[in-house]
């Protein structure tokens, strides 16, 4: 076999064996845009938390602080899958692929299970008045998550994904910092990683 | 052989997609890899639609793993 042949072989291989098993259709941008959401929902819970008397404006004065904090984080998680899984099928789109396929497929169910446990562990303490333990158990099972799925897609996904876990094991030795760990975790890392995925990948 | 040796499984439709082949040139290809048992088929329904899925036989991956040392064998043969 000639050389040249051999090494087009090699390459055609190994980027069929990428190609196959990698989601790369998620944007890096929308990863900023969520990191904004998220911060301006920090800003909002921090004069919710810290300054109940603005809080009044946001929110009628029956409502109570948890629960606005709980619509504000709602609100700001249903925006970003929105955003994300829009701009995701753009950027499929401009590339030729399809938004569904196994990899993808693959990823949602890894990526569900922990959010899922997450999602039902944070609504159990919520409800149970553990407003402190809330922040970090989304920290924690979120980094999971991300480092579950990070097989899928990017690689930097599994760093981040480390990295929140961390954030959320800090809140539990400080509780009182919950709220600005979470506006770390949710906001400036991705509005950080989503600028650097954007960078590597798309530009 | 190379993807179904980098995921579990793959469908039909997936495959022709990265492949960028034909029905017809993708399902004699996938015909032989099945009749070397390299591979084994499962069709199944999803949503009334038909799914063919492909995974790879213990074979299948052995082959495709002296495939690879052959190339790096030639590769090092020729830095002799």
């Amino acid at each position: 076999m000639e050389q040249k042949d051999l090494y087009k072989e090699l390459g055609q291989i190994r980027s069929l064996m990428e190609k196959s098993s990698k989601f790369v259709s998620i944007s890096g941008l929308s990863g900023v845009l969520m990191g904004c959401y998220a911060l301006v929902g920090t800003l909002l819970g921090y004069y919710i938390i810290y300054q109940p008397q603005s809080a009044v404006l946001l929110g009628g004065n029956n409502l109570e602080r948890s629960q606005v904090l709980l619509i504000i984080a709602l609100t700001i998680l249903f925006l970003s899958l929105v955003t994300g899984f829009v701009m995701a099928r753009r950027k499929a789109r401009k590339n030729k692929q399809s938004i569904w396929n196994m990899t993808s497929k693959s990823l949602l169910f890894t990526v569900s299970i922990p959010l899922l446990a997450g999602g039902f562990v944070s609504a159990l303490f919520f409800i149970q008045g553990y407003y402190q333990l809330v922040a970090a158990m989304l920290l924690i099972f979120y980094g999971l998550a991300l480092t579950a799925g990070s097989i899928y897609t990017f690689a930097e996904v599994k760093a981040l994904g480390i990295i929140e876990i961390c954030l959320g094991l800090i809140v539990l030795a400080f509780p009182d910092k919950g709220l600005l760990l979470w506006g770390l975790g949710f906001g400036v890392l991705h509005i950080i990683y989503g600028f650097i995925v954007y960078k590597k990948y798309e530009s | 052989m190379s993807i179904l040796a980098a995921n579990e499984e793959y469908d039909f439709n997936s495959l022709k997609e990265l492949l960028e082949v034909t029905d017809g040139n993708l399902a004699s290809n996938l015909k032989t890899l099945e009749k070397e048992e390299y591979i084994v088929v499962e069709k199944s329904f999803v949503e009334r639609k038909p799914n063919t899925r492909y995974k790879r036989t213990a074979k299948g991956l052995k082959a495709f793993e002296n495939h690879l040392a052959a190339l790096e064998n030639l590769i090092k043969q020729q830095y002799k």
